[in-house]
């Protein structure tokens, strides 16, 4: 097996054990309880409103805002991590089919799984730090993503038939 | 003997994992259609219902009622969310064990390893889904926890079996890598150059990448917005039911548009998330089928019309999914093709099982004969 196919099919595993690890735990530690959370403060924020007690509603509204805006992030996460697992392994299957040399597709191999850590890495650290930086980490991996696939579906166009 | 060199021979982990893995994704797509029909627009339907009941309780300083019709949200909420689940858990490890059944050739482990390990795989990923459908409809009934029932227990259960499955998988990965010799020897479905492997290897790339580039737009212009939007809206109906507590004509209009408005804004939300997910999955799916061509067993020319069919319902439906949010009047149309678009792939998916089925039989066949 070539360099470039081992990386692809253990890094692959490695991301979905990783993801499906990552997602066991928020479902069994975490998940139960943002989900009360959301809708509590969603229907507080109307029961406030119903008193006639407006800035309490909107309080309540912003906290229901700020919970969405982490289980949205948590759980594509753990949908993304498992997605690019899957997508490396199947890369890692057939890399050989490739029309490039082994170091063109050792560099694309490595594009590919450095973009796939990353991209999701950026968006659950908007969790903790809504600045730029996990912005940019989440772009950088992107893309990374996004020129490694376009080579690859290039790569697999100039394959020649058997 | 050639079933043994292709580690397809009868009750083998990989015949095991290729028809499950197929089996389920047919299962998980039918699944989804059924619910696509018969579930989620009368769903959304009646959580409108619901948020406007909300408003008309918020008017009318009721506390108690507010409580009852989001408790009946969260209700209505859980039924869409776990059979949302379901499906793409399904398909997920449909995706997996087709995987799993690829990288056979580099798993270094004992044939009855194999064999175990593509079970306890596949008992896991029935188990899940099976779970999550039933946690709206068993509760918290008996459950020996506070907060999550014997259905979300059995779920996370079923996900442990699959872990457990697939860190033994890598396991034999690692001992592969390590120079152990019990991995089953590479076959040519790796090597298959033929018109309709490569058509799906190109084709399902380009669809991850088109899929990417969607949601790469969309994380960049309307996920901010939208979630902007989204509590603007809920505000603004706060607000404008609030308002009619101090009205003599008690009029709801404003309040029940902002309703309309959000429940639009969340279609739209959900139309352009389910083109992106869609469209890569059926990338994913087009490619993992380029690598089971070799236990296909249908003519080159019934190949290349399912190649097609798949690839054309690949992109049909998450681009019509796509279209029902802007042309809101052409709803009935537009839906309708798009799930003709999932009824082609669901059809060059049995097709295709149907081929895999056929290839295990003449094998099954020659070795009776031989015997």
């Amino acid at each position: 097996m070539s360099g470039s196919r081992k990386l692809l099919i253990i890094s692959g595993m490695l991301l979905a054990l990783w993801g499906m690890g990552f997602g066991l735990y928020y479902a069994l530690f975490v998940e139960h309880q943002v989900l009360d959370k959301l809708g509590g403060s969603l229907a507080t924020s109307f029961t406030d409103g119903a008193k006639g007690d407006l800035i309490a509603a909107h309080a309540s509204l912003q906290t229901y805002s700020d919970t969405q805006f982490d289980y949205v992030r948590s759980v594509d996460v753990h949908s993304h991590w498992i997605g690019f697992a899957i997508l490396l392994i199947v890369f890692g299957v057939g890399f050989d089919r490739l029309g490039f040399k082994e170091s063109r597709r050792m560099l694309l191999a490595w594009l590919l799984v450095v973009g796939s850590v990353t991209f999701p890495l950026g968006v659950i650290l908007q969790t903790l730090d809504r600045g730029i930086v996990p912005q940019a980490v989440a772009a950088l991996g992107a893309g990374l993503v996004i020129i490694a696939l376009a080579a690859i579906a290039l790569g697999f166009a100039r394959t020649e038939g058997n | 003997m050639e079933q043994a060199k292709t580690g397809f021979e009868a009750m083998s982990a990989r015949r095991l994992l290729i028809i499950g893995g197929i089996a389920l994704i047919v299962t998980g797509m039918i699944f989804g259609d059924v619910f696509a029909v018969f579930v989620l627009h009368q769903n959304a339907n009646k959580i409108g219902e619901a948020l406007i009941g909300v408003t008309d309780a918020v008017a009318a300083k009721d506390s108690v009622a507010v409580i009852a019709s989001f408790t009946n949200i969260g209700g209505l909420l859980e039924n869409r969310g776990t059979k949302v689940d379901t499906h793409v858990h399904v398909i997920d490890f449909g995706y997996l064990a087709l995987l799993l059944a690829l990288i056979q050739p580099y798993v270094a482990l004992a044939k009855r390893a194999r064999k175990r390990l593509a079970v306890l795989f596949i008992i896991g990923a029935v188990m899940l889904p099976v779970s999550v459908f039933l946690i709206h409809y068993v509760g918290l009934a008996h459950s020996p926890l506070t907060t999550i029932g014997w259905a979300s227990i059995l779920a996370d259960l079923g996900g442990l079996l699959v872990i457990i499955a697939c860190l033994g998988e890598l396991a034999g990965l690692w001992r592969s890598a390590r120079g152990a010799r019990d991995a089953i020897p590479e076959d040519a479905s790796l090597k298959d150059r033929s018109w309709a492997s490569r058509a799906l290897l190109t084709g399902g790339t380009l669809l991850v990448l088109a899929g990417f580039l969607h949601g790469a737009r969309y994380a960049i212009a309307d996920l901010s917005e939208h979630e902007a939007n989204d509590r603007e809206v809920l505000e603004e109906m706060i607000d404008r039911s609030a308002i009619v507590q101090t009205q003599i004509d008690k009029d709801m209009m404003f309040a029940h548009k902002s309703v309309e408005t959000y429940g639009t804004l969340q279609a739209e939300k959900a139309v352009k998330i389910a083109a992106h997910s869609h469209i890569i999955e059926f990338g994913l799916l087009a490619m993992l089928l380029a690598f089971v061509q070799q236990y296909v067993f249908l003519s080159e020319r019934w190949t290349r019309r399912w190649v097609i069919v798949m690839l054309s319902g690949s992109v049909v439906l998450p681009v019509f999914v796509l279209l029902e949010a802007q042309y809101p009047k052409w709803v009935r149309l537009i839906g309708g093709t798009a799930d003709f678009g999932g009824l082609l792939v669901v059809i060059a998916l049995i097709g295709m099982l149907v081929g895999v089925l056929r290839h295990g039989g003449q094998l099954d066949a020659r070795k009776g004969a031989r015997a």
